[in-house]
């Protein structure tokens, strides 16, 4: 990878490490420019360039925050094992570059929205770990009170829509809320988010197609994984250049494993989209696990070409690259850090197991809006009376 | 014809488990009968085999169908029959649905996979207003009978809202679909044939709970269950209960628990939910003069309400007590909460008894 020769050391800065990294994270925002490790393709439009403009700061978040997400994937991993997670669980590890990256170019107001692989989107929309191990173990101070699970995770007050089952569903949904940002003049943006399984649905076409009609400030972002579920690219799509699906929407192709190409494009389309309309990203990532926990991921895909893209096209041990090149911090001081988040999250687990599950009369709740609808009653909740307005 | 036919295949069952029960089979079976122990999806897989073989011009389609299937159904056909008969689809339920249609309007026989019923919806158009209409509104000028879609329904402990759904009731709602539900491995591999051949689109739920648990002694050979034809498979005098897939190893468990206290009960196996053999359940609830129907589908406008009010208008003066349904509640399938959802045994027990000494 392309490791910038411009950088702080030529002013002269000299920066105390171990001082700045007894936080953990430093404050030291010294502009650092990374240059991405691919260029950009683009489709109908003109690509963005491969220098972005970062800081020892956000470099060194950047690592944080993708080892907590790793972490945080792994020990789900083996809490499914535990069959303390119960139901499906679909892990992200492999591709934290999307989640890390599209968070540095956007707002909390900008609303993303996405399929059922969303614990890291979740963590990157400000969750807290401890939200997310409580719902995907049912418990009541789950993100979704212990009522979604794995799939669904929400949170409104960062404009994050979950957290999605069916394939392809919140595409439309995301359109509609880019509909919604665009009316109330927001400057804000959607980020709709599915697979390349998903490139496949109809119903994508037709929230494109309503986008582009509309000029609305959606961003659709392919995360290709290469397979859906079990099924290669290759087998499912005439055409696997997800970013020229679009044919009259515009698109770009990103290595997304690459959290500064994702930042640079997700920044690049934030600003397409709120000038011209919708546009399309694919990011070029892969997922280390299987699909879900239930599938073992080595039916369809030798182990050989996991561990290959591990060894060479892993986001985190490339950003612990850039950091060590840079200076930033030494190995010992990432190792630490490392075991400071796994600490972190083993308290989260364990605080997480002790908190009980929903009442049971949740059952019920939120089925209508509160008093409204319909409510059941009796010994075996058969009695229905409708509640009216 | 089907009271005629329903008594003469009407059988008694060793009372027992429903799915390990051994019964005689009623059709085409001439000579000595090899039967093997199999699960559900092995049935299922026998069936598809047969299916293919028999009729050159089938064909098995769906999401991951190549390699075997998420839950094993469709192993060793692509080996078998090749990739031009047994291939995957890419992910879009509203595509492959129709593309069977097409297909079967060629006077092919196109098996779909949909890969968990909870994703038919997309598809819930192509099925309701093309495969069903197809024949009417072309005066018989082209059908889609051949189409057989199948697809696995129901809770299995942790499904959760789109892992455990029962849609069983949206397509009851359609005429020109059939709709049928097998509950054990020896049913599943005789419906599915019939339902293969029969030159009527149909649905076929499989209840994915049962397909590794259920185990059964299945026949080898090509046999076919006859269709729209309920099975009384426990006899009983006191109060009649009615339901499908696996809610019926539910309802036996119950039934056990009944008699246990005298009440006897007798228990029908609807297969076929459209169209219906009411002959079967008007005949038995005349004997009974009770009702009890059981599904895990919500209960508000689940097809325990078409039951319940079809009997109600042939067989009221007969009827001791009201009709009793111990459904699923009126929620989204829950996540955490599936046992209290669920219409679980002791419901079913307190509703027996509760109906009967009304």
């Amino acid at each position: 990878m392309a490791l910038s020769r411009l950088s702080s050391r030529s002013k002269g800065i000299s920066r105390p490490l171990s001082a700045a990294f007894s936080r953990s994270i430093s404050t030291d925002t010294t502009p650092i420019t990374i240059e991405t490790s691919l260029p950009f393709t683009a489709h109908l439009c003109d690509p963005p360039s491969r220098s972005v403009e970062s800081s020892t700061q956000e470099l060194l978040s950047f690592f944080r925050t993708m080892a907590l997400m790793r972490r945080m994937e792994i020990a789900a991993d083996s809490l499914y094992k535990a069959k303390l997670i119960r139901g499906f669980c679909h892990l992200y590890d492999g591709q934290e570059a999307v989640a890390i990256g599209m968070e540095a170019a956007i707002t909390k107001k900008d609303a993303i929205i996405t399929a059922y692989r969303d614990h890291c989107i979740f963590l990157g929309r400000g969750g807290s770990l401890y939200e997310v191990f409580a719902e995907l173990m049912g418990r009541q101070d789950g993100c979704s009170k212990g009522k979604g699970g794995s799939m669904h995770f929400y949170k409104k007050d960062s404009s994050f829509y979950g957290g999605h089952g069916i394939v392809g569903a919140q595409v439309p949904l995301g359109c509609g809320i880019a509909f919604a940002q665009k009316y109330s003049k927001e400057e804000a943006v959607t980020f709709a988010m599915y697979g390349d399984g998903a490139a496949n649905q109809g119903q994508l076409f037709e929230a494109l197609n309503i986008s582009a009609l509309w000029d609305l400030p959606s961003i659709l972002v392919c995360e290709n994984n290469h397979y859906g579920m079990g099924t290669a690219e290759w087998r499912a799509a005439k055409s696997p250049s997800y970013y020229k699906r679009g044919d009259y929407v515009p698109g770009l192709k990103v290595d997304g494993m690459d959290a500064f190409a994702v930042k640079q494009a997700c920044k690049f389309a934030k600003e397409h989209a709120l000038k011209n309309g919708p546009i399309i990203l694919e990011m070029d990532t892969y997922r280390y696990h299987g699909h879900s926990m239930s599938d073992p991921g080595s039916t369809y895909r030798t182990r050989d070409e996991i561990s290959g893209v591990r060894q060479e096209r892993d986001p985190i041990e490339r950003i612990k690259k850039l950091v060590l090149s840079h200076d930033l911090a030494t190995e010992k001081e990432l190792k630490d850090m490392e075991k400071e988040i796994r600490k972190e999250v083993d308290d989260a687990i364990a605080k997480a197991k002790d908190c009980p599950m929903p009442e049971p009369s949740e059952l019920f709740t939120n089925v209508y809006v509160k008093g409204f609808g319909t409510e059941s009653f009796g010994a075996d909740r058969k009695e229905v009376k409708a509640a009216l307005p | 014809m089907a009271s005629l036919l329903g008594r003469f295949c009407r059988k008694l069952v060793v009372p027992g488990s429903a799915h390990g029960a051994r019964m005689v089979s009623t059709t085409s079976s001439c000579g000595s009968e090899t039967v093997k122990s199999l699960n559900l999806y092995s049935a299922i897989n026998q069936a598809l085999h047969i299916a293919l073989e028999t009729d050159p011009r089938s064909y098995v389609f769906g999401e991951d169908v190549g390699f075997g299937g998420v839950f094993r159904c469709t192993t060793g056909l692509a080996e078998r029959f090749g990739k031009n008969r047994v291939f995957n689809t890419p992910l879009c339920e509203q595509g492959i649905v129709g593309f069977g249609i097409g297909l079967a309007a060629m006077g092919n026989r196109a098996v779909v996979e949909i890969q968990f019923a909870d994703y038919i919806y997309p598809a819930f158009d192509q099925i309701v207003n093309e495969a069903a209409k197809f024949r009417y509104r072309s005066g018989n000028q082209f059908n889609c009978g051949g189409l057989t879609i199948r697809a696995p329904y129901g809770a299995v402990g942790h499904g959760g809202h789109y892992h455990s759904q029962s849609p069983e009731a949206f397509f009851c709602h359609v005429p020109g679909i059939k709709v049928v539900i097998p509950r054990s491995p020896r049913e599943a591999k005789g419906l599915l044939l019939s339902s293969i051949r029969d030159p009527n689109p149909v649905v076929f739920f499989e209840p994915k709970w049962l397909y590794r648990q259920a185990v059964e002694e299945v026949p080898e050979h090509d046999y076919m269950i006859p269709l729209s034809e309920a099975e009384v498979i426990r006899e009983g005098n006191d109060i009649t209960l009615v339901g499908w897939g696996a809610q019926l190893t539910v309802m036996e468990q119950a039934c056990l628990d009944a008699e246990k206290e005298g009440i006897s009960c007798e228990l029908i196996d609807l297969k076929t939910l459209l169209p219906w053999d009411k002959e079967t359940v008007e005949a038995s609830v005349k004997k009974t003069g009770r009702l009890l129907i059981s599904h895990e589908a919500p209960v508000t406008g689940g097809f325990g309400a078409e039951i319940s009010a079809t009997i109600l208008e042939r067989c009221f003066l007969k009827l001791e007590a009201p009709v009793s349904r111990v459904c699923g509640l009126d929620t989204p399938f829950p996540l955490v909460f599936e046992p209290f959802y669920m219409p679980t045994k002791n419901k079913i027990l307190d509703a027996i008894k509760s109906t009967v000494n009304y």
